[in-house]
């Protein structure tokens, strides 16, 4: 007798502890097996490129923490870069480290959520609860330097908000101490585990070309073998100065992929620690005072000072007509500007490419064939963040 | 390989001769412009010709001219990695062309040109599955439109009588008020070059 075999539709989300967010799934499944994915998104849109063209270039600025809201200060700094190219100003040598400084914090902060929820994703419930805490301390170093923990508003176009605080450097290398001592904790419960492995090896293999033609780019792209870092082949800010690897993975899974996170970690500590080292002296923020606002103690005694501030919170600056993409490595992968200025205080138009968003899409191609069991997995390894995703 | 973005210029210059209305390189970026029926052909002979090797696609956005004869202008920006080149392609086009679609070329394109539908109201061709994406199930209109209002059409609550969700015309208390900031004066130009000279 023939068995008869039926397809069946499954709803996956819109809540779901494992989408990571608002992911809505729908599934075809033959038994066990994956026929089909098709993800709905925009649960979460809230229209940011809309909002900015309504703004001032200072008023937009805070729209970027709000999408990849686990590495804030990354999404800033590609829109501060853009505003910068098309203002032709530049970045005091010191601003530019303590850019650096604090993009490798939000990577590390963004890897570290990732992995360890990826493993909760998988059933390992402890790295969550290690990593989460020294997620803490890293956020206690955003909240010093910029008043808060999340949306932080800390890079500006010109350079950054304020100096770092007293102190805060040598606790920041404190912690560059002993954080591969907590990573080597983290790794000696998931990189040889029985389980994290059967659940992540050859799970989700991506292959070069295929990465290619799903545009994918960070790790997703290393992980499948392509030597690819904005950092190393297209440097911006002051990133030339450092010296660090850019690990590549080899089968191009979701285990690949884990691997080449933890590495990036111990190499961000690396960039982090010779950028205290290396740090000038000097501004923070360009000279340039139509485009950054005066010192707090100059608003009390200088009548230009007043003037200049109030011109720029108020008006803003103008920003010469043109179009330019920026790109900065974000931890997630590319994430890119596409700015157009009409010569206004407004964006024309501010496009966001957001890693994740290609990431997504490629949900079908990875996971036809694949049991329903391995969803979270490659989701998981995706590092899927639905606040840059659907914007 | 090339090295230099001008002779890639004059690659895509001799290759596709006829096919590039203008080219520029502004901010150390190419910058084509080219007519709406070379799309599929200039994007296949980018990433196929042995000296370009533009491999992947970044993105695909449009942006709205309401103002303009043709009134949107969709931009591709593609990457080599090989070349470590971008290049940024401009069509324009007008609200009621077709645009092809390029998601035989890049699959990546597929959600992205349904972006642009959802968003811009712009249709493409042969595309798999040209359904809105980002926007509301039963979303009305294309919001980053420049004729579409900041507040949108429509608002939603719970309803305690109905038990459900319901839609309503947005009403606000107090209508959205678009400040005018700008000044009308021209202001310094020196200012960018005074300070360097010190």
């Amino acid at each position: 007798m023939a068995k008869k075999t039926k397809t069946m539709n499954l709803n996956f989300g819109p809540q779901h502890p494992a989408a990571h967010g608002v992911l809505r799934l729908i599934l075809k499944l033959d038994g066990e097996v994956v026929e089909n994915i098709d993800p709905h998104i925009g649960l979460l849109h809230r229209g940011t490129e809309k909002l900015i063209e309504h703004k001032t270039y200072t008023q937009a600025l805070p729209y970027f923490d709000r999408l990849d809201y686990v590495a804030p200060m990354n999404q800033e700094h590609a829109f501060a870069l853009a505003i910068e190219k098309l203002l032709n100003v530049e970045v005091p040598l010191r601003g530019q480290y303590i850019r650096v400084l604090f993009c490798e914090i939000g990577r590390i902060l963004s890897h570290l959520l990732n992995i360890t929820t990826q493993a909760l994703d998988v059933g390992a419930l402890t790295p969550s609860l290690w990593g989460f805490e020294e997620r803490e301390t890293l956020m206690t170093f955003y909240e010093r330097v910029s008043g808060s923990r999340l949306h932080a508003n800390y890079f500006r176009p010109g350079g950054v908000h304020k100096d770092l605080p007293r102190g805060l450097t040598d606790d920041i290398m404190s912690f560059c101490e002993t954080f591969p001592k907590i990573l080597d904790d983290i790794e000696t419960l998931l990189t040889d585990n029985r389980i994290f492995k059967q659940r992540n090896v050859d799970i989700g293999i991506v292959t070069q070309k295929d990465a290619l033609d799903y545009s994918f780019s960070g790790v997703m792209l290393r992980g499948s073998g392509v030597a690819w870092d904005l950092r190393k082949s297209q440097p911006y800010e002051c990133y030339k100065d450092f010296n660090f690897k850019i690990p590549i993975g080899k089968n191009g899974d979701c285990y690949d992929r884990y691997l080449c996170r933890v590495e990036e970690m111990r190499e961000s500590i690396k960039i982090i620690k010779d950028c205290i080292k290396k740090m000038p002296s000097g501004p923070v923020k360009s000279i340039d005072g139509k485009i950054t606002p005066p010192k707090r103690e100059d608003l009390k005694n200088s009548m230009e000072a007043l003037i200049h501030h109030f011109k720029l919170f108020s008006e803003g600056f103008r920003v010469p007509e043109g179009e330019i993409y920026t790109a900065v490595e974000a931890p997630k992968g590319e994430f890119g500007v596409y700015l157009i200025s009409d010569g206004s205080n407004k964006p024309y138009k501010c496009k966001i490419r957001a890693p994740g968003f290609s990431h997504l899409q490629s949900m079908d191609y990875l996971l036809k064939g694949h049991m329903l069991a391995d969803v979270p997995a490659v989701l998981g390894s995706l590092d899927i963040v639905f606040g840059e995703v659907d914007r | 390989m090339l090295t230099n973005l001008n002779d890639l210029e004059k690659t895509i210059n001799s290759g596709l001769s006829t096919g590039v209305i203008k080219s520029e390189i502004i901010f150390g970026q190419l910058y084509i412009d080219i007519d709406i029926e070379n799309i599929v052909s200039t994007i296949l002979f980018l990433k196929n010709n042995e000296k370009c090797r533009f491999k992947q696609l970044i993105d695909i956005t449009a942006a709205d001219y309401p103002q303009k004869d043709k009134r949107f202008k969709i931009i591709y920006l593609l990457l080599s990695h090989e070349n470590n080149f971008r290049v940024i392609i401009n069509v324009n086009i007008d609200e009621k062309d077709l645009v092809s679609s390029i998601t035989k070329i890049f699959p990546s394109a597929n959600w992205m040109e349904r972006e642009i539908f959802d968003m811009y109201g712009i249709s493409f061709k042969n595309h798999p599955d040209l359904r809105r994406i980002l926007t509301d199930y039963n979303f009305e209109g294309f919001p980053l439109r420049k004729d579409f209002p900041l507040t949108g059409h429509t608002e939603v609550r719970y309803s305690e009588d109905k038990k459900k969700v319901v839609y309503e015309p947005v009403k606000l208390d107090q209508e959205y008020r678009n400040f005018d900031f700008e000044s009308p004066w021209e202001g310094t130009k020196y200012t960018n070059k005074g300070l360097k000279k010190k």
